[in-house]
Parts: C-alpha cells; structure tokens; sequence
C-alpha cells in the first residue's frame, strides 16, 4: 500500500506545478509526469493492459503537447489571476471533496472486486468462463472483443468519425486535394 | 521542418524497427498477453512519429503518404465491420465468435477465433489513425502564428 501513497504523492505535486508554474513547457512535462506516475500506479494494481495503453497514449500525447508548445514563441504566461475565479473554484474543489469523502466511505474494500457481493454478476461468468467460451488467455481482450465487442464497435466508430473530421477541417489545399482524388 | 542531427537520425533509424516490431508484437500476441490492437496500434504510430521528428514531415510522407493512411485506417475499420457481419452470417448473431472452436487449443498462437483477428483489424486501424492525427497537426501548425488569420485561403 505504501507505495500507492508515494506515487500518489508524486502526482498530486506534479498537479499543482502543473497548474502553478508561468512556463509552459514544464507545465506540459509535469502534465507528463502525471500520466507516467498513473501507468505506474496501473502496474501495481496488476493491470497491465492499462498500464500498456497509458504509457503509450501519453508519450504520443507528451510529444504532441511538447511540439505545439515549442511551435509557439510565447511558452511563458503572465499577468495575475482574477480573485473571483479563484474563490469560485476553492469553493467548488470544497463541495466536491465533501461528497467524495461520502463516495468513498461506501466503496468495498481494497482490493476486492465490486461486483463479487453479487454472486450472478456478468463480471463472474466473464472471469470464470472466459478462457473457455473464448479461448483467449488474456481475459481483457476475451471481454473488449467477444463478450463486449459492441463497446468496442462503438469506440472504433468515434475515432474514426474523428479522425475523418479533423482531416476535412485541418488539411492544407482542400480542392488541390480533391482534384487528385478525382 | 528539416530534422533533428546526425545523431538522432542515426539511432532513429536503428530503433525505428525495434519499434515496429514490437507494435506488431504486441498486436499479435494480444490475446494472450497483455496489450492488444488499441496499443499495438499506437505503439506502430509512434515509431513512425520518431521518424518524423528525427528525419522531418516531407521523409515520413515519402514512406507513408496520407492518402495510403486514410486508406489504411478505412480498411481497418472495414475488416473489423466485416468480422462483425461474418459473425451475423455464420452463427446467428452479430459479433458471435464463429471462429472459437474451428483451430487451435488455448494458450496457442492460433487460437482464440475472431479475437485475433479483430486485434489485427483494430490495430491497423488505430495505427493509421494516430498517424493521421499527428502529421494533420503537424502540417497545420507549420506556419501558424497567433494573431494572423490562418494560411487555410490559397
């Protein structure tokens, strides 16, 4: 357990240099030592395939963050934060707090699984009947692409919707495109 | 963008393959060890993104131009499509492993019915797609600057 406070720690100091500090390129990297300390965190609680997939989606993204930031000539903000806003926000992060701690007190146990005061739970037959309804040693991949493989379907649909908008609206020659395609 | 130095070009060009190779690992093995094609996909993507920060936009378009990854990326999600109609024909509902009990044991390499292949669907998809993303940005953000109207109106 002690090492899941250590690193939370570590998070939660690169949270507020991340919001602190005036320049944006450390801001960007602390924003990066966030993601990595939650892969890491992902790794002690025996989820690998999360701990994989954030790894990977947070270096792409660190370097997206790092170029866009370096394309600029202004990395450093200044001026002063407006005193209503700052107490609109306390307050919020306050009430939030207050109804965390009442989530909290109802969550189960560590380490023992939501679904397991349940006893016909559809995580059970996923845990128990996996390996043999699917053949699949990795359980993940027998719930993502057989037993869930809707959510999956959908997933697939929204990056490739976005991907589809984001290279209509962001490509340089629009009709010198077109024409070739013609 | 004309690249990084000598250097970088030089072990960029000795790990890029390392690289791939591990994206297709990855999206291979996916049901039976950790990973799959989300990050198989990814992991694909960002060895091509090295390229493109070591050698520059203009060699990465050479190789993998953006026509051929919007090809990709379509064809991906088309064979994932596909292996979920082949589900509808073959055994009665849509998404339905038709393929689980036709080859192979588990804990084998071939085995496990649609899942490989939906991995292999999935990450072809995932991979074109990230790629895409970054070298639109890229592309856009070439001679962006704040304050002027954008260079979209040629």
């Amino acid at each position: 357990m002690a090492e899941f406070y250590i690193l939370l720690l570590f998070i939660i100091i690169a949270a507020i240099i991340a919001v602190e500090t005036n320049d944006l390129l450390s801001s960007v990297i602390c924003v990066g030592a966030i993601g990595f300390g939650g892969s890491l965190m992902f790794l002690f609680l025996r989820a690998p395939d999360i701990a994989i997939t954030q790894i990977v989606v947070e270096v792409l993204g660190l370097i997206i963050l790092i170029r866009a930031t370096i394309a600029r000539d202004l990395t450093f903000i200044t001026g002063d934060r407006e005193f209503f806003g700052l107490v609109v926000s306390i307050v919020i992060i306050f009430v939030i707090f207050l109804a965390g701690i009442r989530v909290f007190e109802t969550l189960p146990d560590f380490g023992t699984a939501i679904f397991a005061r349940v006893p016909d739970a559809a995580s059970q037959t996923y845990i128990s009947e996996g390996l043999k309804k699917t053949g699949a040693a990795n359980i993940v991949a027998s719930v993502i692409l057989d037993f869930r493989a809707y959510d999956t379907l959908g997933e697939a649909t929204v990056l490739f919707t976005s991907i589809v908008g984001a290279t209509v609206i962001l490509r340089r020659k629009p009709k010198k495109l077109l024409e070739e395609l013609d | 963008m004309k690249g990084m130095t000598v250097i970088v070009k030089t072990i960029a060009s000795w790990v890029k393959i390392l690289i791939f190779l591990f994206g297709i690992y990855i999206i291979i093995f996916g049901h039976l060890t950790p990973g799959g094609g989300f990050a198989g996909g990814v992991i694909l993507a960002s060895s091509y993104v090295l390229l493109m920060l070591a050698f520059g936009r203009k060699f990465v378009e050479e190789n993998l131009s953006l026509p051929l990854a919007s090809k990709l990326d379509c064809l991906g999600a088309l064979l994932f499509a596909l292996i979920a109609i082949l589900g509808f024909v073959f055994g009665g509902i849509f998404f339905v492993n038709f393929l689980v009990e036709k080859y192979g044991q588990p804990l084998e390499l071939l085995s496990a019915g649609t899942i490989p292949l939906s991995n292999i669907a999935i990450g072809l998809k995932v991979g074109a797609s990230l790629f895409l993303v970054i070298l639109t940005l890229s592309t856009c953000c070439k001679d962006f600057k704040p304050g002027t109207p954008s260079d979209g109106k040629e």
